[in-house]
C-alpha cells in the first residue's frame, strides 16, 4: 500500500504494538492480558506491517518461519507441564520460584513459560495466515 | 505374542534365506505350540488358565485371556497346522517375489487367531476378530494382479467385516444385559442372559456374525471365492481355522446362551441348510479346491447344527468333528495344492494316474480321505458315530436333520474320494506339468495330518482325555467325558454309517452323472447370492455417489445454509418442543452511554445490512464487535473485551484480506428471494442465541466454581486475574489442547490459500462461478 502517511506511521506502529504486546503478555496473570491477547496484538502488528511493506520485509524481519514460531510456541507450553512430574505433581502443575535481580524479586514460573508458549503459538498461527493471504497480493 | 514379532522379522529372513525361511520360521508356531501343549495338563483336568492386566479400568476394559477346553484345542489346532503351514507355503511359493510378505501376513493372521481364541474380554474378542477379517483380506487378495483376487478379497472383507460390527454391537448388548465385559465372567452367569429381555438382539447379532465368519447359507458365498487364495492360504484359514471362528463363537457362547427355543430352532435350521446347500454345490465343481471349499462350507453347517441341538452327545460330535475336519481338510487342501503345484493344473477331469508319479501325496490324501469319508479306524470315524449317535432317534422335525446330515455326510464321502482317489487311478494322463512328487516341505504337511488323524483315533482315550472331553464340556458347560472308540459296535449309529458310506459309494460312482444334474439345476435358478452380492454392492455404490452428489455439491452457499439452518434448529426447536422459553427479562435502567454503545452496535448491523460493497459490510461488522467489546468492558469483563477488540480487529483484517483475494465482485448480487431466506435464517439463529442466553441466566446460578477461583487463584496459583490463571493453571491441559487446535488450523489454511493460489492461475475461482 501506497500511502505516505501509513508508510510512515507503521514502523511506530508495529514497534508499539510489539512491546505493549509483550507488556500484555507479562502483566496477563494479575490484569487483564495474557498469552492469547498478547499474541493476537503482536500477530495485527506483524500484518499491518506486512501491508505496508510488502510480505518479503516482514518475513526477513522475523527471520524463522511463523508456523516454525507456532510450533516452538506449542512445544514450549508442553514442556512447561513436565517439571512438574519430577516432583511427583501432575502434569502442568505450576511451579514458582522468585529469584531477586538486582535487589527485584521476580516471579519465575512454569506457567509463565506456558503462557509465553501460548503467545508464540498465537502469534505465529494468525501471522502466518495473515502473511500467506497479503503474499498472493504480489502474485 | 509371538507370532506378532515372527511377522515383523519375517520379509528379512526371506530375503537372507530364500524359501528355506518357511523352517525357521515354523519354529515360530512350533513354540507357541508347545507352549499351549504345556498347558494341557492344567487344563485338561478341568481348571482354567486365565491372567490379563488392566487397560482402560473406569471403563472396565481389561486385557486379559482365557484359556478353556475349547480356547486349548483351538490355540494348539492354529499352531499345529500353522507350523505345517509355514513349512509347507516355504515350498509352495518357492521362488515367488513376495514370499517375505506372505510369511508376515500368514504369521500376523495365526497371532490375531490365536489372540481371538484366548481372548477374555470383549474388546479383544472384538479388535481380534476384526484382525482375522484384515489378514484374511490380505491373504486372499494376495495375488493383487488379477482382478479375480481382489474382488474375492473385497467380497471377503466386506462380508466377514459386515459380520464384525454385527459382533460388536452384539457383544455391547450382552454387556449391557448381564454388566460384564468378559467371557469368564459371562460363562459364571448362569441364566443371566437367557433370561434377559435383550436375549434375542443378543442372540441375532452375535449369529449375525458367526455365521458370516462361518459361511453360514446364504452367506456361504465368500468362502469359494476366497479360494483365489494361495493354497496354503486356503489350507489354513478357510478350512482349518478362520471359518471356524464364527463356529468357536457360537460354541463359545452355548452355555449362556443355548438351550432355549430360539437357539435350538434357528442354528440347527441354518446349519441344516448350510450343509445341504454346501455339498450339493460341492458335486457341481470339478476344481478340486472349489470342491472342498463347499465341502467346508457343508462342515460348517455340520458344526453349527450340532452346537444348535445341544446335547451331550450332539456336543461331543461336534468337538470330535471340529478336531477330525481341521486335520483332514487341511490335509486335503495341501493335497490339492501340491497336485496343482506339480501338474500345473487342478481340474479334476483332467487328472488320472498319479499314483506312480506321486506315491507319498496318494497315501497322505487317503489318509485324509478315510477320516473324511467317516470309516473306522480313524477319526474322523468317531465324530461320524456321535453325529448319529445323536440324530439316531429323531423325534419329530429332527428327522429331517437326519437326512439331510446321511446324504451331506454320503456326498463328503463322495467328494472326499474324488479329490483323493479319483486323480491317483486309472492310465497316466498328460498334464500341463510332467506330474512329480513334490518336496518335502510340500507332502510334509498333508502326511503329518493324515497320520494325526489315525493316530488320534488309534490313542482314541488319550485323545479324549487331551481334547475331546475338555472341548465338549467347555462348549456345553458342565463336565462331560468323551468315551467313543474306533471299536464298532452294533447299533443304530453304526447302520447309519454303513447307510452313509454306501451311499457315499453309489454317489462317487456317479459323480458325473451327478455333476452335470446339479449343473443343469443352478442354470435353471440361474441367481445365486454371489450375484445378490454385487447387485447390493452396485446398488450401494450408486447410493452413496448419489448422496454425495446432493450433500457435497460444492457449492459454499449451500453448505452455509445448511450449516445454519442446523444451528437454528437445535437453537431453537428444543426450546419450543419443550416449553422451555425463558420468562420475558426484565430491562435494567441502563446509564445514557450504555445506551449509546447499543446504538453503536444497532447501527453496525444496520450499515453491514446495508452496505453495498463487501468492504464496507465487513468494517460495518467490526463495528458491532467493538461494540460488543465495550458492552463487556462497562460491565465487567475487562479480559473478554480485550480479546475481543482483538479478534474484531484481527478478523477485519484477515477478512478483507481474503475477499480481495478471492477476486468476488464488489456488491452482493443476490435475488431478493435468496437474500430474504437468508436473513430468515439468520434471524432464527440470533433469535435462538438470545433465547437460550436468556434462558441460562433466568437458571439458578451455581457459584461454587467462582467462588474456588477466586479464593485459591492468588494462594495456589500466585495470580490476581483469575481468568487467566484458569486458562494457563487450573484448566492448563484444556489450554494446551486449545492451541494445538490453533495450530493445526493454522496450517490447515495455509494449505488452502496455497492451494488455491495455485489454482486461481489455472480457471476462476468456484466462488465466482456461483
Amino acid at each position: 500500500m501506497q500511502t505516505l502517511i501509513f508508510r510512515t506511521a507503521t514502523p511506530f506502529l508495529t514497534c508499539l504494538m510489539l512491546m505493549f504486546s509483550v507488556f500484555v503478555l507479562l502483566r496477563g496473570h494479575n490484569e487483564p492480558g495474557g498469552g492469547f491477547t498478547g499474541g493476537l496484538i503482536a500477530a495485527s502488528a506483524f500484518a499491518i506491517h506486512g501491508i505496508a511493506f510488502g510480505v518479503p520485509v516482514v518475513r526477513r524481519a522475523l527471520y524463522f518461519h511463523p508456523m516454525a514460531i507456532a510450533g516452538f510456541g506449542l512445544f514450549a507450553s508442553a514442556v512447561a507441564g513436565l517439571p512438574s512430574l519430577l516432583f511427583g505433581m501432575p502434569f502442568l502443575t505450576g511451579l514458582w520460584s522468585a529469584p531477586s535481580f538486582f535487589g527485584i524479586s521476580v516471579d519465575l514460573s512454569t506457567v509463565m513459560v506456558f503462557d509465553i508458549g501460548v503467545y508464540l503459538v498465537v502469534v505465529g498461527s494468525f501471522t502466518s495466515i495473515a502473511l500467506a493471504l497479503e503474499d498472493r497480493e504480489h502474485d | 505374542m509371538l507370532p506378532f514379532v515372527g511377522a515383523l522379522f519375517a520379509p528379512l529372513l526371506t530375503r537372507v534365506m530364500k524359501h528355506n525361511a518357511g523352517w525357521l520360521l515354523a519354529a515360530v508356531p512350533l513354540l507357541v505350540f508347545v507352549h499351549f501343549a504345556g498347558m494341557l495338563g492344567t487344563v485338561g483336568s478341568g481348571a482354567a488358565v486365565s491372567a490379563g492386566f488392566d487397560w482402560a479400568p473406569s471403563l472396565g476394559l481389561r486385557f486379559s485371556w482365557y484359556l478353556d477346553g475349547l480356547s486349548l484345542t483351538f490355540a494348539l489346532l492354529i499352531s499345529g497346522i500353522g507350523t505345517l503351514i509355514v513349512i509347507y507355503s516355504g515350498g509352495y511359493l518357492k521362488g515367488h517375489p513376495h514370499q517375505g510378505r506372505f510369511f508376515s501376513f500368514i504369521l500376523l493372521f495365526m497371532g490375531a487367531m490365536l489372540g481371538l481364541v484366548v481372548s477374555d474380554s470383549f474388546l479383544m474378542l472384538f479388535v481380534y476378530w476384526e484382525l482375522t477379517s484384515i489378514t484374511s483380506f490380505l491373504l486372499i487378495g494376495f495375488d493383487h494382479g488379477r482382478e479375480a483376487s481382489r474382488r474375492a478379497a473385497l467380497q471377503a472383507l466386506l462380508v466377514t467385516g459386515l459380520g464384525g460390527l454385527s459382533l460388536l454391537a452384539g457383544l455391547l448388548v450382552i454387556a449391557q444385559a448381564t454388566g460384564t465385559t468378559e467371557l469368564s465372567s459371562l460363562l459364571g452367569s448362569g441364566d443371566a442372559l437367557r433370561n434377559s429381555p435383550l436375549y434375542l438382539v443378543a442372540l441375532v447379532l452375535v449369529l449375525g456374525s458367526a455365521f458370516t465368519k462361518s459361511a453360514q447359507f446364504p452367506f456361504h458365498f465368500w468362502l469359494p471365492n476366497a479360494m483365489e487364495a494361495p493354497t496354503p492360504v486356503s489350507a489354513y484359514l478357510h478350512s482349518a481355522t478362520m471359518v471356524k471362528a464364527g463356529v468357536y463363537l457360537v460354541m463359545r457362547l452355548n452355555p449362556v446362551m443355548g438351550d432355549t427355543v430360539a437357539w435350538e430352532t434357528i442354528l440347527p435350521l441354518f446349519g441344516g441348510v448350510t450343509l445341504a446347500v454346501g455339498t450339493l454345490l460341492a458335486v457341481r465343481q470339478t476344481d478340486l479346491k472349489l470342491m472342498l471349499a463347499y465341502t467346508t462350507v457343508a462342515s460348517l453347517g455340520l458344526l453349527v447344527m450340532l452346537t444348535g441341538l445341544g446335547s451331550d452327545k450332539a456336543i461331543e460330535a461336534a468337538a470330535l468333528y471340529l478336531i477330525a475336519h481341521s486335520m483332514f481338510k487341511g490335509a486335503l487342501f495341501m493335497v490339492a495344492g501340491l497336485i496343482d503345484h506339480e501338474t500345473g493344473t487342478r481340474d479334476i477331469t483332467g487328472l488320472r494316474g498319479l499314483r506312480k508319479a506321486m506315491p507319498i501325496t496318494f497315501v497322505a490324501a487317503m489318509l485324509a480321505a478315510l477320516s473324511m469319508g467317516g470309516l473306522p479306524l480313524f477319526f474322523g470315524f468317531l465324530a461320524k458315530e456321535e453325529i448319529y449317535a445323536t440324530l439316531g432317534s429323531p423325534e419329530g422335525w429332527q428327522a429331517a436333520l437326519l437326512i439331510v446330515a446321511i446324504c451331506g455326510n454320503a456326498l463328503m464321502f463322495a467328494i472326499g474320494f474324488a479329490v483323493a482317489l479319483r486323480p491317483f487311478m486309472g492310465d497316466a494322463t498328460k498334464t500341463p506339468k510332467a506330474a512329480h512328487e513334490g518336496p518335502i516341505s510340500l507332502w510334509l504337511g498333508p502326511v503329518v495330518l493324515g497320520a494325526a488323524g489315525l493316530a488320534a483315533a488309534l490313542a482314541s482315550p488319550i485323545a479324549h482325555r487331551l481334547f475331546s472331553s475338555p472341548t465338549a464340556s467347555a462348549v456345553a458347560g458342565s463336565p462331560i467325558e468323551v468315551t467313543i472308540s474306533t471299536i464298532p459296535h452294533l447299533g443304530v449309529p453304526l447302520v447309519l454309517s454303513g447307510l452313509t458310506v454306501a451311499l457315499g459309494i453309489v454317489a462317487y460312482l456317479g459323480l458325473d452323472r451327478l455333476r452335470a444334474a446339479m449343473a443343469g439345476v443352478l442354470r435353471a435358478i440361474g441367481w445365486g447370492p454371489d450375484q445378490g452380492f454385487d447387485q447390493v454392492l452396485r446398488g450401494l455404490l450408486r447410493l452413496a455417489t448419489g448422496l454425495t452428489r446432493i450433500i457435497h455439491n460444492g457449492r459454499l452457499d449451500i453448505y452455509m445454509t445448511v450449516t445454519f439452518i442446523a444451528v437454528a434448529a437445535t437453537l431453537l426447536l428444543p426450546m419450543v418442543l419443550f416449553d422451555e422459553l425463558p420468562a420475558m427479562p426484565y430491562v435494567p435502567a441502563l446509564r445514557f452511554y450504555e445506551w449509546g454503545v447499543l446504538a453503536i452496535a444497532v447501527i453496525g448491523v444496520a450499515a453491514v445490512v446495508h452496505a453495498r460493497s463487501r468492504l464496507t459490510a465487513i468494517v460495518s461488522l467490526g463495528i458491532q464487535g467493538f461494540a460488543v467489546a465495550l458492552l463487556y468492558m462497562l460491565f465487567g469483563a475487562p479480559d473478554l473485551s480485550f480479546t475481543q477488540f482483538m479478534v474484531e480487529t484481527l478478523s477485519v483484517v484477515i477478512l478483507a484480506l481474503v475477499m480481495t483475494r478471492l477476486r468476488l465482485a464488489p456488491t452482493d448480487h443476490r435475488p431478493l428471494r435468496q437474500k430474504l431466506l437468508d436473513m430468515a435464517i439468520a434471524g432464527a439463529c440470533g433469535i435462538g442465541f438470545a433465547l437460550l442466553l436468556l434462558k441460562v441466566t433466568q437458571m439458578p446460578f451455581d457459584d461454587r466454581l467462582s467462588q474456588f477461583f477466586n479464593t485459591y487463584s492468588k494462594t495456589i496459583a500466585h495470580g490476581r486475574n483469575v481468568v487467566n490463571v484458569i486458562i494457563v493453571d487450573f484448566r492448563g491441559l484444556d489450554t494446551l489442547g486449545e492451541i494445538a487446535v490453533v495450530m493445526v488450523t493454522g496450517l490447515a489454511i495455509l494449505a488452502l490459500v496455497r492451494i488455491r493460489s495455485k489454482k486461481t492461475e489455472v480457471r476462476p475461482t468456484v466462488a465466482e462461478e456461483a
